[in-house]
């Protein structure tokens, strides 16, 4: 089952590149739901030949969770707010890309100094969950959407997870299950804030936000 | 001993229960007094003689203990506290009768017990914690009226200035400490004379920052003339007639407990006294504002007390006990002098600015038909700040003057110099003092009303006249009756020097007794004069006419000289100092219409080294708030570059 695994990663990197390239919002909130759906997928691939119930269990939640619910709570707030583009972000988009391929050069690099190279299943999981994170912190950065920052924040997680579950194989459901809700409430508070801040403002970028400091 | 700790037992528990909203001054007020009766007969029984009091008891802090101790120059310094600060709140009570800080009393009485605390103390700790305690019942007490932004202002600066000595006294205690167990006084006192010259030099300049700063020693006086305006009139006095002359008991302290002093530690003394001696006297006189004139004075007369301990502690290197005698015996009864005539001086520059509504000196004019017993005390303690007989001031001077001469006159070319400096400095100090207090009583008391708020003035009651009248019975009592005390005052100094004193002493005294003599008969001789004017007067009618009313037609009150005007000459004479900035009052035209002219005189250290440095702290700490600069983009690149740098440090 190495190869579903495998693919599920790379079809994750794939969604990177996208989200690096793409100004559509509705786009970004379908493709984050996606990426979060390969994750939990990834999850049973890599442990598919001897499941347990509590893989199973936390695979099936994930993806109901990352893959449903949360691109329904977005889209909801995407609706409200009227917004369908990100208007120009700090790196322009073809910049980004370029800057996604260094990203992605460096954590080949990184995962090859790592002490656990080699050890994993499948081998590409551990560079392709750096550059996920790596990703998820510079969308955060260039960006200027609020939106655009959750997906950044729930792209990093999305590395986290997978970085996790390709290391340490399973880990003790309790942990899994407390990131999880943390990552739950965290987009629930960010699209009503978001929301909110549009309504306000008039628009939802955060760098226009800075009056609010101190 | 039993007494000292009852008073203040007395001081702490009156200001815990002033806190009730019923009780207040009631309970506070009552409290002070009692505590400076409780006070003063151990301190007068320790002064005449009667060795040491000292208690100790153990204190969970480390290093630290309750050591109270109090031998004769505490007690010295415990008296002027214990007086001036009851007189103080008796006179308080009124002046604060309509306030609404509730917490005044409370502040002002540990104020008082922070006081006694600082010249009691024999432990580090137990010395820091009182000396903080004073400082920040202080600042308390200074921002009374803290709704308004200058007065604010102030706070501020006082409480920088308080806390940066402060700092000084942790090294400096650190310093002297240095091993472990209690941080008493007297292991330190005792390895003191043993130490390195340049630990002792340390501890000496860390002394007269740390001390000089509480002190008002120019240049780190810039917190008087901001603290003392701002604060309610009796605080004031407190502070400048007692306060600062706990920094003056440090650095007394320090110096009597390290040995014979270096030859430079004189020089500093000197240097800073007529530093602080003639820029106090100079600003003061380009002051409009009659608080911060006073402050500039106390200013003035820290530098005058610096020069006797400067030139007491030349004397005493060269081993010329006269020198060394005069020079602390002036010094020691010119910190007792000014604390009587500075305090009487705010409690009358209070009455003055409660009656009127203003502090501006060129304001004022003819007040002494209004108030006839703040003038009579007014006059009486700028007589005694001038230094003119038969108050105490003259004193002080006099013994200065005579230690200075003597110095002039031995062998040795560094005594010579500095007695030389002494008497030149102290001539120029008490000629610019003289016109100072002509300014400042001549144009508030004689003359016509220069402005309205002067009308309706009227005396204050005698609750708040009585306290006044006091001090000037107590100037007027050490200026006249000397002798006697002059053998009161040398215990404290002669405790620091066993056996060698008391013939030097004693021709001090009966030198002293000889100026009382006349400072007596010239009481006498105006007391003569005046019964003589009243006999010329009798049966005959008296008519008021206004004054200065020589030959002009329509005399006005605003030809007479105000204030400013009355400096105007000497602050040109010394304008490359007191950088006077004037605006407006140009004549253009032959017939001249309304004009208007105001001159600013700012401090010179303030202006020209605090204000460039604080500035510069500034723009280097701006700088760096432009990382703060509330885009939450660059925060998060922040954090991810930081990650990815010691990500990549640790694997690279």
């Amino acid at each position: 089952m190495n190869e579903v695994a495998d693919l599920m990663v790379v079809l994750m990197a794939m969604t990177n590149l996208i989200l690096l390239g793409t100004a559509r919002l509705t786009l970004g909130v379908r493709l984050v739901g996606a990426q979060g759906a390969l994750a939990g997928a990834y999850m049973f691939a890599a442990n598919a030949e001897h499941p347990t119930v509590h893989v199973l269990a936390l695979s099936a939640l994930i993806i109901v969770a990352k893959g449903l619910v949360f691109p329904k709570v977005l889209l909801r707030t995407l609706e409200k707010a009227e917004a369908r583009h990100e208007m120009e972000p700090y790196v322009p988009y073809s910049a980004s890309i370029l800057l996604g391929m260094v990203m992605l050069a460096s954590s080949v690099w990184v995962s090859s100094r790592l002490p656990i190279a080699g050890l994993t299943i499948p081998p590409s999981a551990v560079p392709i969950s750096i550059w996920t994170m790596f990703t998820g912190l510079f969308l955060v950065v260039a960006r200027r959407a609020a939106l655009t920052q959750v997906f950044g924040y729930l792209v990093l997680e999305n590395g986290i997870y997978v970085f996790g579950a390709a290391i340490a194989g399973e880990m003790p459901f309790l942990v899994e299950m407390g990131a999880l809700l943390d990552v739950f409430v965290a987009v629930f508070v960010m699209g009503v804030a978001v929301f909110h801040i549009s309504r306000e403002f008039e628009h939802m970028d955060t760098d226009r936000l800075s009056v609010l400091r101190d | 001993m039993t007494l000292l700790v009852a008073a203040l037992l007395c001081l702490i528990g009156g200001g815990i229960l002033s806190l009730h909203p019923r009780l207040g001054a009631r309970v506070a007020v009552p409290g002070c007094v009692i505590a400076a009766v409780l006070g003063v007969i151990p301190a007068t029984q320790v002064l005449s003689g009667g060795g040491v009091l000292s208690l100790r008891a153990e204190w969970a802090v480390p290093g630290g203990s309750f050591y109270l101790h109090c031998d004769a120059l505490s007690a010295f310094f415990l008296i002027p506290i214990l007086v001036v600060s009851a007189l103080g709140a008796l006179y308080g009570a009124e002046y604060m009768r309509h306030s609404v800080n509730r917490a005044h009393w409370f502040f002002y009485s540990l104020l008082v017990a922070g006081m006694a605390g600082v010249v009691l103390a024999w432990n580090a700790i137990f010395f820091l914690v009182a000396w903080e305690t004073m400082a920040l019942a202080s600042f308390f007490l200074v921002v009374t009226d803290d709704d308004q932004a200058p007065v604010r202002e102030a706070g501020w600066v006082y409480l920088v200035a308080t806390h940066f000595g402060t700092a000084c006294l942790m090294i400096l205690f650190a310093l002297a400490g240095g091993g472990s167990g209690p941080l008493d006084f007297d292991p330190m006192i005792a390895t003191g004379a043993g130490a390195s010259t340049w630990t002792l030099g340390l501890v000496f300049l860390l002394a007269v920052v740390g001390f000089g700063t509480k002190a008002g020693i120019v240049p780190f006086h810039v917190w008087l003339p901001e603290a003392h305006p701002a604060a309610p009139s009796h605080v004031s006095a407190v502070m400048s007639g007692v306060m600062i002359k706990t920094g003056i008991y440090g650095i007394v302290r320090v110096l009597t407990s390290c040995g014979v002093p270096p030859l430079w530690w004189g020089w500093v003394l000197i240097g800073l006294g007529l530093l602080s001696g003639v820029g106090g006297v100079l600003f003061a006189l380009a002051q409009q504002d009659l608080k911060r004139m006073l402050a500039y004075s106390s200013v003035e007369n820290i530098g005058i007390i610096l020069l006797g301990l400067g030139l007491g502690a030349v004397g005493w290197t060269f081993g010329e006990d006269r020198v060394c005698f005069l020079g602390f015996a002036g010094a020691l009864f010119h910190i007792l002098n000014h604390a009587l005539f500075k305090s009487l001086l705010f409690l009358g520059a209070g009455a003055i600015a409660h009656a009127t509504g203003t502090r501006n000196m060129d304001a004022f004019g003819g007040l002494f038909k209004r108030m006839r017993h703040t003038g009579g005390t007014f006059l009486a303690g700028s007589m005694a700040i001038a230094g003119l007989p038969p108050f105490n001031g003259f004193i002080g001077e006099f013994l200065l003057f005579l230690g200075g001469l003597i110095a002039v006159m031995s062998a040795q070319p560094a005594l010579c110099g500095a007695g030389a400096s002494v008497i030149a400095g102290l001539a120029l100090i008490s000629g610019l003092a003289v016109a100072g207090f002509t300014r400042a009583f001549g144009s508030a008391f004689l003359g016509e009303p220069r402005s309205e708020c002067v009308e309706h003035a009227h005396d204050p009651g005698w609750r708040m006249l009585l306290p006044m009248w006091i001090l000037v019975y107590f100037c007027l009592l050490i200026g006249t009756s000397v002798g006697p005390l002059a053998a009161y005052n040398s215990p404290a100094w002669s405790a620091a020097w066993p056996g060698k004193t008391p013939e030097i002493a004693f021709a001090v005294a009966s030198c002293l007794s000889c100026v009382s003599l006349w400072a007596g008969a010239f009481v006498v001789l105006c007391l003569l004069l005046a019964g003589f004017r009243l006999l010329l007067l009798r049966g005959r009618s008296v008519r008021q006419a206004v004054t200065w009313d020589c030959g002009y037609a329509a005399p006005a009150a605003r030809m007479q000289y105000t204030a400013s005007s009355f400096a105007q000459p000497l602050t040109d004479m010394f304008r490359t100092v007191l950088h006077t900035k004037v605006s407006g009052g140009a004549i253009a035209d032959v017939f001249p219409g309304l004009s208007q002219s105001s001159s600013v005189t700012a401090d010179a250290v303030r202006a020209g080294f605090y204000q460039p440095l604080f500035s510069g702290v500034l723009r280097g700490v701006i700088a760096v708030r432009r990382l703060q600069h509330g885009n939450l983009h660059l925060y998060v690149l922040y954090i991810a570059l930081t990650l990815l740098f010691l990500l990549f440090m640790e694997l690279g």
